[in-house]
């Protein structure tokens, strides 16, 4: 469902992405791994559409189309979810407005009516409950006084609203504690599914004990520079990133 | 001061007229406002508090006072009462005021409890009636002539306006709403009101300020004088759509005695140039809160300006002025706050952010803080800017086109002051200026 291929990225004159491949097919979980500057944020805002990153080289495939010049909304539409790794605080503008007004975005854009008022509060209920939510958080403000656990939640709420094709998951376990974390992976996982791929980013092995990946990929200094199955990120955790990073040079 | 002689000119005609003939003590107020007056003039962007706001065409046009009665003037039948009806509050009682004359026909004052006088400004000053005491005691005195022009113009100048008096410990069910018509282009409506609420009483006004033909040119100068006792509370709100080429002055200047509460909300919307004051006195531990909304399109010119004046100790004090400027419409704000030395203990904190939303638009935020005591907290903070970029990412990351999401903000960001309103019918109203005010931002009210 994406491939990318030799995809070079550069904010103002630097190079930060330098020629990544990668290709997730529908039903897969890829998990992206590296150290701290390594561009693994930076693959999530060009893969959704942020502006300020010029694709300098190479491309991204997402279904058979071009994601070079689609705007961010259409992204979304089209079924391409971020999570962010810092939601942002939108006041004046509640929960469930957005919740609405972004189902109702997806739905025009394939053709289908507005959602029903009555369906759509039992389908946002039913999830908020999933996620161990107080209702009172769809009549608050977008993510605005949340506790970091609880803007995390929110993401997963609208991915589970808006059922996306490829869920990309940055850092969504930063900031979590022990009992958050677990919230958040059963939603996570809640909605695997053969149809879904999903793409997370993550510092830490932490977050693969609870949503099992695929395939892991290293990302060092803007390149893919080792891939895998799930044991690869337990070779990360007990050798640090540094062993790869010195293995790069020297290879 | 050539400029203000027409005025002056014109005052010798309508001088017999003026409410409050029988009163020495007014009459030498009045008097001494006209010297200052005719020394001073309109206010003059010389001067400091003035800078940003130019009132020289006030100066050159002569608007004119409409004289006599409202229920039997000849135009009393061009007032629209179906454009009059939407205009007054439901559940409220509703005072309302033509061309700076009160209607009783318009008005709306039954069941007001026994005690509690919602009256005609002219009709308590009538010397027979039993409030001249009060009168002579309080007018005036929230405010000295040498403040500006404004002040001293108004006192000479006005023709009527509303006296408002609880007693102690009484708490009114329902707001005041005192709604200022204008349906003459050139006319000059120039009210005076008093507010008093004594110790432990509560009570909610509402000064709506209205034009009634928007392609008329009309000037309206208003002073709002209000004394709130001790642990008395009393929430007032403004709601100023005067009409588009209109000329709008308002003061309110407030006293609060010891733990009296005072809350402001201030909605600027209409109005070619429109000038708010509002300046409290805070005695120990009384508590004040200015919030202010101005929206300005196409040339509109906003000018905010508040005094928080700390003077004893104990005393809190927050404010909050947004603005949202489209056009090359214009907004300048200055918030002083002055902390006395002996206001020990004092907590104050002022904000003003300003959403520009075109490159002619322009802010002038000019927030002062002057602190005599050493034992605060005072914090201020300002911002002009765009919408957050960020913000408008997340939303198109969540299926929202860029342009709507822009609306979504700019009608966010000026939402957060519309739902500090607590009475539903004025929250409902306030919400429709937001949405009318900005056809091409397509808010919706859906976004609620």
């Amino acid at each position: 469902m994406l491939k990318i291929e030799n995809l070079h990225v550069s904010v103002g004159d630097k190079p930060i992405l330098k020629g990544i491949n990668l290709e997730i097919k529908t039903g897969e979980i890829h998990a992206i791994m590296g150290p701290n500057g390594s561009g693994k944020s930076t693959l999530s805002h060009v893969l959704s559409g942020k502006a300020g990153y010029e694709i300098t080289q190479g491309s991204i495939t997402y279904q058979g189309k071009d994601l070079t010049d689609m705007p961010p909304e259409i992204r979304a539409r089209e079924g391409i979810f971020l999570a962010f790794q810092y939601p942002v605080e939108i006041p004046g503008v509640s929960n469930i407005y957005l919740l609405k007004a972004a189902l109702n975005a997806v739905r025009k854009h394939h053709g289908q009516p507005e959602v029903d008022a009555m369906d759509f509060l039992t389908l946002v209920k039913h999830k908020v409950k999933m996620l161990e939510m107080d209702e009172k958080f769809l009549y608050r403000a977008v993510n605005e006084g949340f506790s970091g656990g609880e803007k995390k939640r929110n993401e997963i709420l609208q991915m589970a609203i808006l059922e996306p094709k490829l869920c990309i998951l940055d850092e969504t376990d930063s900031g979590l504690d022990i009992d958050a974390l677990r919230i958040v992976t059963d939603g996570v996982n809640s909605l695997r599914s053969t149809e879904r791929g999903f793409l997370m980013i993550t510092h830490y092995q932490r977050l693969l004990d609870y949503i099992k990946p695929d395939v892991v990929h290293v990302l060092a200094q803007g390149k893919i520079v080792k891939s895998g199955g799930p044991e690869l990120a337990l070779e990360l955790e007990a050798k640090g990133y540094s062993w790869l990073e010195t293995n790069q040079v020297a290879a | 001061m050539a400029a203000a002689m027409n005025y002056l000119e014109s005052y010798k005609d309508m001088a017999a007229n003026l409410c409050g003939q029988e009163l020495p003590w007014l009459e030498q107020l009045r008097a001494e406002a006209l010297t200052k007056f005719s020394v001073s003039g309109f206010p003059s962007p010389r001067e400091e508090e003035w800078r940003y706001t130019n009132v020289s065409a006030i100066e050159k046009k002569l608007f004119t006072p409409v004289l006599g009665n409202v229920d039997s003037y000849p135009n009393r039948q061009a007032i629209d009462t179906v454009w009059l009806k939407p205009q007054q509050l439901q559940d409220a009682w509703s005072v309302v005021l033509v061309n700076g004359h009160f209607s009783a026909e318009l008005s709306i004052l039954e069941g007001l409890p026994e005690g509690v006088s919602v009256m005609s400004m002219a009709d308590a000053l009538v010397a027979s009636h039993d409030y001249s005491a009060l009168l002579e005691t309080h007018l005036g005195r929230s405010v000295n002539l040498t403040e500006h022009g404004f002040v001293a113009f108004n006192m000479a100048w006005f023709t009527d306006g509303v006296f408002v008096h609880v007693p102690a410990k009484y708490v009114l069910t329902k707001p005041i709403q005192v709604l200022n018509v204008v349906t003459e282009t050139d006319a000059m409506s120039t009210t005076r009101n008093l507010v008093i609420l004594n110790e432990m009483a509560e009570a909610q006004v509402i000064e709506t300020y209205v034009g009634m033909n928007p392609a008329n040119a009309y000037l309206t100068a208003a002073v709002t004088e209000v004394v709130v006792g001790n642990n008395a509370h009393l929430t007032f709100y403004k709601l100023q759509t005067e009409s588009e080429k209109s000329y709008h002055f308002g003061g309110t200047y407030v006293k609060q005695a010891q733990h009296a509460r005072f809350t402001h909300h201030n909605f600027a919307f209409g109005g070619l140039l429109a000038r708010c004051d509002i300046h409290t006195d805070l005695d120990h531990a009384a508590e004040c809160e200015l919030n202010g909304l101005y929206l300005g399109v196409k040339r509109q010119h906003f000018d905010n300006h508040t005094r928080i004046n700390h003077l004893k100790p104990n005393a809190i004090s927050r404010e909050l002025y947004k603005g949202v400027l489209d056009g090359r419409a214009r907004g300048v704000f200055q918030g002083r706050v002055i902390v006395a030395e002996d206001a020990q203990k004092t907590d104050s904190q002022m904000n003003n952010c300003n959403l520009l939303l075109s490159n002619d638009a322009e802010a002038d935020t000019k927030p002062q803080l002057e602190i005599y005591a050493d034992d605060v907290k005072c914090g201020h903070g300002v911002t002009v800017g765009q919408l957050d970029e960020k913000s408008i990412f997340y939303l198109q990351s969540r299926c929202v086109d860029e342009e709507t999401a822009r609306n979504m903000l700019t009608f966010a960001f000026a939402n957060e002051m519309v739902d500090k309103i607590k009475i539903k019918s004025l929250h409902d109203q306030v919400l429709e200026q937001v949405v009318i005010r900005f056809p091409q931002e397509g808010i919706q009210k859906a976004w609620l």
